[in-house]
């Protein structure tokens, strides 16, 4: 169990980096306390494995430093770090029966065959594998595969940190619950450190108390799923994170107050600086959008119903916005207006939230 | 479902009934008429029965020929799949050294069989082949065409350099399939190198290893060109390998009746040891 603290890592997996997108990571900077579940989000190619692999001692990072409890690892191996890592799709050794797959790190390590066997036990009951310890591994179905990797990774009791790359991706939907559900369990019951990389926000979001979210090799903003939610810093933020994501639309700043389409906005915070941006935005969640007397005219072009909630299309000069509405409230048609929920109304200056 | 029925479908498959007729059924069809009977001159035909096949299982000429073929093929399998792996794991797995490899490994491959006899008849040539000639200045009494050691040794080495790239470029196919992961894994769980050949190289490869395998074995289980051009299946019978022996037999004494059963003896050896070797490999496949 340690802390893991990475200090001004960058990665680029070219020998020359001449623009900001040869690199695979810029900057990252994250310290995961003690025991913490952490989630890795962001779509597919934005780092988050690259960020895990240098994490693991797999990669080593072009610059930056990475530290375990403030001693410098960067330049240890994987079985140095002590860490164990479970991949996106079953890594299992086909010739093995389950129980050799779960004891194989330890006997690796030089454990006595009592000590392999108490504890080779005690993860196959925690993962429901007691009935399949003397079957081949490789007859196994996906999930049960994917749970032999995991289980290689707990079956270590003295592991610095878990990491998870994507463990569900090849995991049937109704059983992703429930090993979703198997995993929180353990962190409670081991409380140890866990990395969970992930591109799927429901996952990210039950999994983890601090959610970091990635965008093209960086870090754009971490917290909890509650404050990614209400207070983006970043539009990636608002897009990403949401179903559906945060409206953004093009506004102009006269005198610190954004107006769009001529009509000013009020937001919960105050726009001091009179920095000039390149390009401003208001951001707002479609579940924070209503319909008012006066406000931003719009025309409504679909509304679809999910069931519990109403989705509502509508357009004005500057661009789309969604509202998100209670399936029981009625919807005007043709135009209307709309107004803002001014404490979750946010303005970004170059795609950063301005505070 | 109801399936539509429809007989002008048959059409199609003429084409394929004709070639495989041609080229396969009607010549077996004929060894196996040759087989059961002795043929004299003005195509007179007797019927001999099973005579031929029990004429050649107890011959000592095809005993001998028998167990020169299982000694042969046994030794080239031996080094040529150990080799090859040896080789594969080595070769590099980026870059220009890639396609380098790649085509090395292929142009022995690439070179008519009769060439790589007549190359390694005069490579080996005691007097004037650099391989011999070598081999006498190092102090060894080399000489291929008359002492039997000398023989086997030239041609279990000319085979060994035309067909290990076979397995080599199967074998690299396999590597390069595995997946990162598994490497990964296997370093965070501290697996030495021999651990990581042993449980996730090797059963990786087991399906292009046993293709490897079933092809290599028969193929060098019916070789004939190399040897014949490189010894003549010389010095006596020493390298007379089956083909060899039954082309003999066939050709050289016009015994059409006894070459005709033991061509028969001689597929279904070759068929019955790929059909056992493939099922025991494949057994375990088919459990999981």
């Amino acid at each position: 169990m340690s802390k893991i603290t990475l200090k001004k890592l960058s990665h680029s997996y070219l020998d020359k980096q001449n623009f900001d997108s040869d690199w695979a990571l810029r900057d990252v900077n994250i310290d995961c306390q003690d025991g913490g579940a952490y989630a890795l989000l962001g779509p597919s190619g934005c780092g988050k494995t690259t960020l895990l692999n240098i994490v693991s001692g797999l990669l080593n990072p072009t610059k930056g430093k990475v530290f375990f409890d403030d001693k410098d690892v960067t330049s240890q191996t994987p079985v140095e770090r002590n860490i164990a890592q479970i991949f996106q799709f079953p890594v299992i050794y086909d010739t093995m029966t389950v129980y050799e797959n779960l004891a194989f790190p330890l006997k690796n390590r030089g454990m006595t065959d009592g000590e392999i066997d108490s504890r080779v036990k005690e993860i196959a009951e925690m993962l429901e594998l007691t009935k399949t310890l003397n079957n081949r591994a490789s007859g196994l179905t996906a999930d049960g595969k994917q749970k032999i990797s995991l289980g290689r990774g707990l079956v270590r009791s003295n592991v610095n940190v878990i990491m998870f790359d994507e463990p569900l991706t090849v995991i049937d939907p109704h059983l992703k619950w429930i090993l979703r559900s198997k995993l929180k369990e353990l962190h409670q019951e081991i409380n140890r450190t866990m990395i969970y990389v992930t591109h799927d926000q429901t996952e990210a979001l039950t999994f983890a108390n601090q959610v970091v979210v990635m965008h093209e090799g960086q870090i754009v903003q971490t917290g909890t799923p509650v404050e990614l939610f209400e207070k983006p810093k970043h539009t990636f933020v608002g897009h990403f994170i949401g179903s559906p994501g945060m409206n953004i639309l093009p506004c102009q700043i006269q005198n610190g107050i954004p107006a769009i389409d001529g009509v000013k906005i009020s937001i919960g915070t105050e726009i001091k600086k009179k920095s000039s941006f390149a390009k401003t935005e208001i951001g707002i969640r479609p579940e924070f959008v209503s319909f008012s007397e006066d406000g931003i005219p719009v025309k409504i072009l679909k509304v679809s119903n999910t069931g519990r909630h109403k989705i509502i299309d509508t357009e004005c000069k500057s661009g789309k916005i969604k509202i998100l509405s209670h399936s029981s409230k009625e919807i005007p048609s043709g135009s209307a207006f709309l107004s803002f929920d001014k404490k979750y109304t946010y303005a970004y200056g170059d795609s950063w939230i301005i505070e | 479902m109801n399936k539509t029925i429809n007989q002008k479908a048959w059409f199609f498959v003429i084409p394929v009934f004709i070639l495989v007729a041609f080229n396969a059924v009607v010549p077996l069809m004929t060894v196996v008429n040759y087989s059961f009977q002795e043929t004299f001159a003005n195509n007179v035909f007797t019927w001999e029965g099973t005579r031929w096949f029990k004429q050649i299982l107890r011959s000592e000429r095809f005993h001998a020929a028998l167990g020169r073929q299982f000694l042969f093929t046994g030794v080239i399998l031996a080094i040529q799949i150990p080799l090859g792996i040896a080789i594969a794991l080595t070769m590099p797995k980026k870059g220009i050294g890639v396609s380098f490899c790649l085509i090395l490994m292929s142009m022995p491959l690439l070179i008519p069989w009769n060439v790589v006899g007549a190359m390694w008849n005069i490579f080996a040539l005691p007097e004037i082949g650099f391989l011999g000639h070598l081999l006498n200045d190092m102090g060894f009494n080399y000489n291929f065409t008359q002492q039997i050691g000398d023989a086997w040794f030239t041609t279990i080495l000319m085979d060994v350099w035309h067909w290990t790239s076979l397995v080599v470029l199967l074998s690299y196919a396999g590597l390069r399939s595995i997946q990162p992961a598994y490497y990964q894994a296997a370093e965070i769980d501290g697996a030495s190198r021999w651990a990581v050949f042993r449980y996730i190289e090797l059963p990786k490869m087991k399906k292009v290893l046993t293709i490897a395998i079933l092809l290599r074995f028969m193929d060098s289980f019916m070789i004939y060109t190399e040897p014949f051009v490189l010894t003549g299946g010389g010095p006596g019978n020493a390298t007379a390998f089956l083909s060899i022996d039954l082309v003999k037999m066939a050709l050289g004494q016009f015994d059409l009746g006894p070459a005709a059963a033991m061509s028969l003896i001689y597929f279904f050896i070759v068929l019955l040891v790929c059909w056992v070797f493939y099922n025991l490999m494949m057994r375990n496949e088919s459990q999981t």
